[in-house]
């Protein structure tokens, strides 16, 4: 099965349109750095699937998911200082998991490698990616109202420390599920690059979340096919070719 | 298992019952020990020096912040809340029709209510297809106005709403809030620093200070006496010509 199999691209399309999804809020709520480094705790996770012996990605999700719980409560404590935590304690994360990770495996983890993929992987990864987008077209309404503000939200009925729970773990997902094409290193980057390209072009919610989603989508479908095309590491071209397209969106001026 | 004191009913006639509140950041009391009932309906006007605690009771209040003591709301209570100017940055793609149609979808408001409720907060059309970024402080203000209304509230928390709205609009503001108290029954909190404002519609006074804190009437609490030790200064202000509450 190759990079460009149907089932491949299922996969791989449905992560980017999750990322894409997602990284616009992430990017509303200027957590961008947070979501960034937060990809970084997969690395260690990864390293210790390797010595027990358990699949990869099963430990990168294990500790995606207890490095989201880790985000959540340094943010629902003191917001001074939460950035700083965090790139503390995922800067570590990254070193340890390097450590843990060695040679060939390393490269793949930090920067992806598509592999084989079997049926149980692809299943999963569906129905992971089809999760955090039906988790972000039900909650769009409560995250936009959060983001505004948290008094507002709270007296609208929203449960907004469990709504960001909710997203940090969709996130970890996400990232999770894109950590064969784009790797620990990368993974982030396609959250956020289709996000910004769409803040610059659209009008509305809508269109922001339609601009990125598309942009995550044709980025990683042209990404792996220059890989095959040109015998590349498809993570690095996913992301270059993310870039190109927020550069493009540059040459337009801005909104008023 | 004994229920939270906060989970109590207040009394019948009140729709908000505080007792002896404190809010603290790390060693800091910015609230201490306040107390307070309000009847459905009133107007209570939160005064006081900068610094001293008036946001930070109303994000106590809707159960923002960590706070001590109870804040008891009535069954059933709907509260629309106003905060002060917020930060937002100016390229969100999030318009004003995003903001206001997520309030319908979460709320008993329907889309069919928007043009009504815009034209109560005093808005044109037009907000709903501009990014919020975009609009002037005051047309800001008046579109989270125009979100508190749309859920029909029952009670109206206001941080200081007519900061950054000319003084049409402030008169627009005023009566429409009025209207909703007078009309509807609406309880309204508002934090103002325009005390001829508070004396004209409040029915309640609550005076926040470092050191003392005072709950009454217009005119037991707003007597220069009281306004000297709350603001450590001398104040005065103009009472417009109208009924006074």
């Amino acid at each position: 099965m190759t990079a460009l199999s149907p089932s491949a691209l299922a996969l791989s399309g449905s992560m980017a349109v999750a990322a894409g999804l997602l990284g616009c809020f992430a990017l509303m709520r200027r957590m961008t750095l947070a979501a960034d480094a937060l990809s970084h705790v997969a690395l260690p996770g990864i390293g210790l699937a390797l010595l027990l012996r358990l699949h990869p990605l099963a430990g990168a999700l294990g500790a995606l998911l207890g490095g989201a719980i880790v985000v959540w409560a340094l943010e629902s404590r003191t917001r001074l200082g939460t950035e700083a935590v965090i790139g503390v304690v995922f800067s570590a994360a990254l070193a340890v998991g390097a450590l843990l990770t060695t040679g060939e495996e390393l490269m793949d983890a930090l920067f992806g490698a598509p592999g084989t993929l079997s049926r149980w992987e692809l299943v999963t990864g569906l129905a992971g990616a089809a999760a955090v987008i039906a988790f972000v077209l039900a909650a769009r309404d409560r995250l936009i109202v959060s983001l505004v503000s948290r008094e507002i939200a709270i007296t609208a009925g929203i449960r907004v420390k469990r709504l960001n729970l909710y997203y940090l773990l969709a996130f970890a997902v996400t990232i999770g599920l894109g950590l064969r094409y784009l790797g620990v290193l990368l993974m982030g980057s396609l959250a956020i690059i289709p996000a910004a390209a769409a803040r610059r072009l659209a009008r509305n919610l809508n269109e922001m979340l339609l601009i990125s989603a598309t942009v995550a989508l044709f980025s990683t479908v042209t990404g792996a096919w220059l890989a095959e095309r040109f015998h590349r590491e498809s993570g690095p071209l996913i992301v270059v070719v993310a870039a190109a397209c927020f550069l493009l969106t540059t040459l337009r001026s801005p909104r008023a | 298992m004994t229920e939270s004191p906060d989970r109590l009913p207040p009394a019948p006639e009140h729709v908000l019952e505080v007792e002896h509140l404190s809010v603290r950041f790390g060693r800091l009391a910015v609230v201490r020990d306040l107390s307070f009932a309000l009847r459905a309906g009133s107007a209570l006007a939160v005064i006081g020096p900068n610094g001293s605690g008036k946001t930070v009771l109303f994000r106590a209040l809707v159960g923002a912040i960590p706070y001590e003591g109870t804040v008891r709301w009535a069954r059933g209570t709907r509260i629309g809340y106003v905060p002060q100017k917020l930060d937002l940055e100016r390229d969100l793609p999030i318009t004003g029709g995003d903001l206001l149609r997520a309030r319908t979808r979460l709320g008993r408001a329907t889309r069919a209510d928007l043009p009504r409720t815009l034209t109560r907060a005093g808005l044109s059309a037009d907000v709903l297809n501009r990014p919020i970024g975009t609009l002037s402080g005051g047309q800001f203000q008046r579109l989270l106005i125009a979100f508190a209304l749309l859920d029909d509230p029952t009670v109206l928390l206001l941080d200081e709403p007519t900061a950054g709205v000319d003084d049409p609009g402030q008169e627009r503001l005023n009566e429409t809030v009025r209207r909703l108290q007078v009309e509807q029954g609406v309880t309204v909190l508002l934090i103002s620093h325009d005390l001829s404002v508070v004396f004209r519609y409040a029915t309640n006074v609550l005076c926040l200070a470092r050191d003392q804190t005072c709950f009454g009437t217009p005119r037991e609490v707003l007597t220069p006496e009281i306004l000297a030790q709350v603001y450590g200064a001398p104040v005065q202000f103009h009472v417009h010509d109208g009924p006074v509450a």
